[in-house]
């Protein structure tokens, strides 16, 4: 029996503005510990959309969100920010790294912001997530001289610092080329099936989504296949 | 919330962008350097023109005054009792100048906590003798290390030595005026004459120079033991008890209070010089207004930087709560950039306010009415620092409340779905 990392019970979400319109209609679906899925559909459909609900980032929904049993209804913005920066790691298809800091500082920030472990220990844990990325000498360079493939793999670092439940990409491949592509997927591949992260990933590519575990397809605002 | 953490983040974000820090810090700086510079200069001239009164002016004056009695005989008579009288012609009575028993007076006055010190004083009309002229003058005996003391005589004898009043015997130390009109020069002889005509030879130990001019033409000090022997009278004849107190907000008070208890006449400084404190009060008043505007300025200033810096790090912070930082955080990060330009630019507006208002400190200033003035007055009183870096911080604190509150409403969706 596997245990239910997060739950989607009847998402709603519309726009208001200018015109009413239901971008997502009853979403129902669970995620279980160790899953590696990926979320595909055409552009407009929703799964953006869907995963930043997922997130917590966008509370203006209706139905119910649950991540690790816990519901995050009635939840106040700092309560969603800590389950944000505890349990979910997170990988943009824009890299985001603060350019003001160096790579290291830059995957020890969530780290530091949660506060669970001394400053020495989050910097050796980061120095270890850069080793499993095969990025740890760059540690110390600026975050603006790396390659586009490097800086995904720090923002990857960066969401694993805290060893989240789960970790949610939106297109994390789209920015890259295949070569930097693949190797992201490997890297997501090797901690799904080595380290049994759970991996939630929105795509537009279906060769990256038929090889994970389970896809869920959307189309306009519905799950036709999970 | 993390705070160590929350300031490297702030302070990275601050030397991110160094030379807008700069231009908004310099903006603070120039703005507390002004202010620092203007109200000391201000306040040390307010000083010094209050100086001229303050200084020379006793808080309180015990004296006779020479008037009417108030009780005429026929008051006391019970024939007319209950009546209204009209008396007129009335003339002051013989009575002395002298403050009786001045030595229980002076005892209870030195006990007095409220007190800060008395200085005797017997004034005497006299004439100086210029050749066939007669010039009419006063002659101030003072005790001349209370008058010293209390009054700063030193300062305002432009030539020769104070305390040569005391050690000389039968010595004087002139007015400047009179002693231009009498061409005396110091160790010269000088002759006066009293009301009651009698002839006294002076020696001149020194010039006295107050400031104002028409004062210097009339008067001159002397010792209150050769004051005494000029008017023949007994060495307990005073005609003046001057007193300074600790408080002289109180003088009006007191002044009621010591005019009763020893049934003489009290003159306390803000009914004798009413008009020189509205005048440093405006002064005060205008210094504070343009110190502040400029602060105000600096806060716009302040204001813009951070709302540029904010539209800069948009991705920044949305990234920042997209990893758990709470809207508070952010606001906190902000504040934190606000305050401490406020701070440093606060800390080096007093350092160079200080900087600058020492230099006007050495500007010469010279000028006639001012013997002991050289150069321009300033003020260092801690009080305008204080006033000074409490006013950088809040202007900053509001300067920054805004674009912090921003910082802290950005929607993190927004910005990663818009890229």
């Amino acid at each position: 029996m596997s245990q239910i990392i997060l739950q989607a019970k009847g998402i709603n979400k519309s726009f208001h503005d200018p015109i009413k319109i239901q971008i997502l209609k009853d979403i129902d679906f669970t995620i279980n510990k160790g899953e590696f899925v990926s979320i595909i559909g055409k552009s407009g459909c929703g799964k953006s959309t869907l995963l930043y609900i997922l997130s917590t980032m966008d509370t203006d929904f209706e139905g119910e969100l649950l991540i690790d049993g816990e519901s995050t209804k009635n939840k106040k913005e700092g309560q969603l920010a800590l389950i944000r920066n505890e349990k979910i790691g997170f990988v943009f298809q824009f890299h985001y790294l603060l350019n003001e800091f160096n790579v290291l500082r830059n995957v020890m920030l969530p780290g530091l912001k949660l506060g669970k472990y001394s400053e020495k220990e989050i910097e050796h844990r980061a120095m270890e997530k850069l080793k499993i990325l095969g990025i740890e000498s760059e540690a110390l360079k600026p975050a603006n001289q790396l390659s586009g493939g490097q800086k995904q793999r720090v923002a990857i670092a960066r969401a694993l610092i805290n060893d989240p439940l789960i970790i949610m990409g939106d297109e994390p491949t789209g920015n890259l080329d295949k070569k930097n592509s693949n190797i992201v997927f490997d890297i997501f591949k090797e901690l799904a099936h080595e380290f049994k992260q759970t991996l939630l990933i929105v795509t537009h590519d279906n060769e990256f989504a038929k090889s994970t575990d389970r896809i869920i397809e959307m189309e306009d605002g519905r799950i036709i296949k999970l | 919330m993390n705070i160590k953490l929350i300031i490297t983040i702030a302070k990275s974000l601050l030397l991110a962008r160094w030379k807008q820090t700069l231009v908004a810090a310099v903006g603070v700086t120039f703005s507390i350097t002004m202010f620092i510079t203007l109200l000391g200069f201000m306040s040390g001239l307010n000083d010094l023109l209050d100086g001229l009164i303050l200084n020379r002016t006793p808080h309180i004056k015990l004296f006779n005054e020479i008037k009417a009695s108030k009780e005429q005989p026929i008051d006391l008579s019970d024939k007319f009792k209950g009546n209204y009288h009209f008396i007129h012609s009335i003339k002051p009575s013989n009575a002395r100048q002298e403050i009786y028993n001045n030595g229980a007076i002076l005892k209870t006055l030195k006990n007095d906590n409220r007190v800060k010190g008395i200085a005797p004083k017997i004034v005497a009309q006299v004439f100086y003798n210029v050749g066939a002229i007669d010039v009419t003058g006063v002659i101030n005996g003072i005790d001349v290390e209370a008058e010293n003391t209390l009054f700063f005589f030193k300062d305002y004898v432009t030539k020769g030595n104070y305390i040569d009043l005391m050690n000389v015997p039968n010595s004087i130390i002139l007015g400047k005026g009179v002693a231009d009109k009498m061409l005396a020069n110091i160790g010269d002889v000088v002759q006066v004459t009293t009301p009651k005509g009698d002839r006294i030879q002076l020696k001149v130990v020194g010039f006295f120079q107050s400031g104002l001019q028409e004062l210097d033409k009339v008067q001159s000090y002397a010792s209150l033991a050769t004051s005494q022997k000029l008017l023949g009278k007994s060495n307990n004849y005073i005609t003046d008890i001057q007193i300074k107190l600790n408080d002289i907000t109180y003088a009006p008070a007191i002044a009621k209070e010591f005019a009763k208890t020893f049934e003489i006449d009290a003159e306390d400084i803000q009914t004798a010089n009413s008009q020189f404190e509205t005048g440093s009060s405006v002064r005060t008043l205008i210094s504070y207004a343009v110190g502040i505007t400029l602060l105000i300025v600096a806060g716009f200033g302040i204001y813009n930087i951070l709302n540029m810096m904010i539209f800069e790090k948009m991705d920044s912070i949305a990234i920042l709560k997209a990893t758990g930082f709470s809207g508070k955080d952010v606001n906190a990060i902000f504040m934190i950039i606000a305050l401490s330009i406020g701070f440093f630019g606060g800390l080096f507006g007093l350092l160079f306010g200080f900087g600058l208002s020492s230099i006007i400190d050495q500007i010469p200033f010279n000028t006639a009415a001012l013997p002991t003035i050289k150069t321009y007055p300033i003020n260092y009183n801690p009080k305008f620092y204080t006033i000074g870096i409490t006013f950088s911080l809040i202007t900053t604190y509001f300067a920054g409340l805004f674009p912090a509150r921003k910082a802290s409403r950005i929607d993190p969706v927004v910005i990663i779905r818009g890229k």
